[in-house]
């Protein structure tokens, strides 16, 4: 009785790390020199030719890493917070981190100092993250609801947006405020593994604290009275779940830049696919977040471009078809 | 077996009192009603029980303060079934049940046998099993009722507070519920549960805790407690009582000014 939906999560969970694979493959062997896979896999193990291995090991295999923790956490904070707020439009950004991140980034740009060294605005971008989260405290209180959350959420994302228009109002040059935009739009190119060492750790807390809260997530079905009366403690969870976002989406933006839409529509395609339970759509929307996100990087350097398009540009035209697809099921149109 | 003893509960929602000095011992064995008219504080007194809210004065369960108990330890002794629950995913009807399972659950572990038991168990007594692959969501309000009855029988706790449980049902599932709880209570549960309907609280319960105001203004027996003078004073009508043997029908007629 109980073997069905479990061996039907086991099916989900094997398909999707299977689809990980091989968009991590795809996308250490594409690019503007494609490479067989034989090839990467030679250089992989250490055995490749000179070439194949400065182009994989060098210049793809941190952009791949990349790709795949800075989608898993956004799909994963995306399906953390609809779970938490009872919202299918919560997504990362709604709690401001991901906006204060980006004004970390933006001020290291602005004043210069990204220049100095290339860690400076991921570390600035991190810590940004974290004053968002110390100001979240501040503006929600020690309440447990909700709308309170959301509402302080918007009040950071909010100043941190407007901060983020401000510097690119006053930047000194045209050349300063396209270096700003281009930022905004995030992308993982020229992405190498000192960045891997900075995101990772952040990513690696931030996803324990958010798969940690599935027991609680699934209680909220029932409303914040019928949780508690489960045994929930929405206290913890809530300090989890804030913590979480704010380190791993922080980490995440400080090194890929803004992207949207991945942790609200990577939910929305896994749901489906899962008995619809909070608890059980989180581990599926990290994976499949790492795949979609890995995707959209290969598309970015495949797709034929003066300019190469920002990674955040085309996950935003993801986002629509999938949002069309939601409302035309809601309006019972199919 | 588990006893909420309340002495002096207080329970004030902004600064207005709802709950004022509620002293009563709740004992397993008996189903208990509460009865009194909208906005008495029943639902509050509930939720005190439960620690879902502050509250002054002292409450007690099988003798050890609510505020020293985790959540967890209260919600594996005391089952709570809202009134007018909302539901935010389209969950199954059996996976909804199963969440009733959760306090017993250590830390990332999934359900065993003996929980689909239980939620086994628990659908087929509050008669929802037929409905177990439907979308919770997408049930009449009768019988998603029933669901989360089913719901909060799942928990296998030793008490239940049960909100308001017949809001919603048809006659017949009224009948079954109240069977239902008093067959929990006489088994050697604490089954404490609102009402509204008068004739099934006197019909049902062993013990009737009729509050008004946010006191406590009689606590007995039904008959003791259904008179037609605290009928008038308290709910301000006029009803006609009427004993068949076992059986008592209350009938408000009107108005009483």
């Amino acid at each position: 009785m109980a073997a069905t939906p479990r061996g039907r999560r086991s099916a989900l969970i094997g398909g999707l790390i299977a689809l990980m694979i091989v968009a991590a493959i795809g996308s250490l062997a594409l690019g503007s020199v494609p490479l067989a896979p034989a090839r990467v896999l030679a250089a992989l193990a250490g055995r490749g030719d000179p070439v194949a291995t400065a182009i994989v090991i060098e210049l793809r295999l941190p952009r791949t890493i990349l790709g795949l923790a800075v989608g898993a956490m956004l799909g994963l904070a995306g399906a953390a917070l609809q779970g938490y707020l009872r919202n299918p439009l919560a997504e990362p950004s709604v709690l401001g981190a991901s906006n204060a991140a980006a004004l970390g980034a933006v001020g290291a740009i602005y004043f210069g100092l990204a220049e100095l060294n290339p860690l400076v605005l991921p570390v600035l971008a991190i810590a940004a993250g974290l004053v968002s989260l110390v100001m979240l405290f501040a503006l929600a209180g020690r309440s447990e609801s909700p709308l309170t959350l959301i509402l302080a959420g918007i009040a950071v994302s909010t100043l941190a947006g407007a901060a983020i228009s401000l510097a690119l109002n006053l930047s000194p040059n045209p050349f300063a405020a396209m270096e700003i935009m281009t930022w905004l739009l995030g992308s993982l190119e020229n992405r190498s593994f000192q960045h891997v060492w900075i995101a990772l750790p952040c990513i690696a807390v931030g996803a324990a604290l958010l798969l940690f809260d599935g027991r609680a997530l699934d209680a909220l079905t029932l409303g914040e009275d019928g949780a508690r009366a489960l045994g929930a403690d929405l206290r913890a969870t809530r300090l989890r779940l804030l913590l979480g976002v704010a380190i791993g989406v922080g980490g995440a933006v400080a090194v890929s830049g803004s992207i949207g839409f991945v942790g609200l529509i990577v939910p929305h395609l896994v749901r489906p696919l899962t008995d619809r339970s909070p608890s059980a759509i989180l581990l599926p929307s990290a994976l499949a977040g790492a795949v979609l996100l890995t995707l959209a990087d290969i598309g970015v350097r495949l797709i034929p471009s003066t300019n190469e398009l920002k990674l955040g540009v085309v996950t935003a035209f993801l986002g629509v078809p999938v949002f069309l697809a939601y409302l035309m099921r809601e309006r019972r149109l199919w | 077996m588990v006893t909420i003893a309340l002495d002096g509960v207080g329970v004030s929602l902004g600064r207005r009192p709802v709950v004022r000095d509620v002293s009563a011992v709740l004992t397993p064995g008996a189903l208990v009603g509460i009865i009194g008219p909208n906005g008495a504080g029943k639902s509050t007194l509930l939720r005190a029980m439960l620690g879902l809210i502050a509250s002054t004065g002292s409450i007690r369960i099988d003798d050890v303060p609510l505020s020293h108990m985790a959540r967890g330890a209260v919600a594996r002794k005391v089952a709570y079934l809202p009134q007018g629950q909302t539901l935010h995913w389209p969950l199954t009807v059996e996976r909804l049940v199963a969440l009733g399972r959760l306090p017993h659950l250590a830390p990332m572990s999934r359900l065993g046998d003996a929980d689909a038991v239980a939620v086994e168990r628990a659908l087929k007594r509050a008669g929802v099993a037929d409905l177990r692959e439907r979308i919770a969501t997408d049930l009449s309000g009768g019988e998603r009722a029933r669901v989360l009855l089913a719901r909060a029988l799942a928990v296998e706790a030793p008490g239940l507070l049960a909100d308001e449980p017949l809001a919603a049902l048809d006659p017949g599932h009224q009948i079954d519920v109240m069977e239902l709880l008093r067959a929990e209570a006489r088994g050697g549960s604490l089954v404490v549960t609102v009402l509204h309907d008068l004739t099934m609280a006197a019909r049902y319960c062993d013990r009737l805790v009729l509050i008004d105001a946010g006191t406590i203004v009689a606590d007995g027996t039904p008959r003791e407690v259904l008179t037609p003078e605290r009928l008038r004073a308290v709910y301000g009508i006029t009803a006609t009582i009427e004993r068949h043997g076992e059986t008592t029908m209350i009938v408000p007629t009107a108005r009483a000014y």
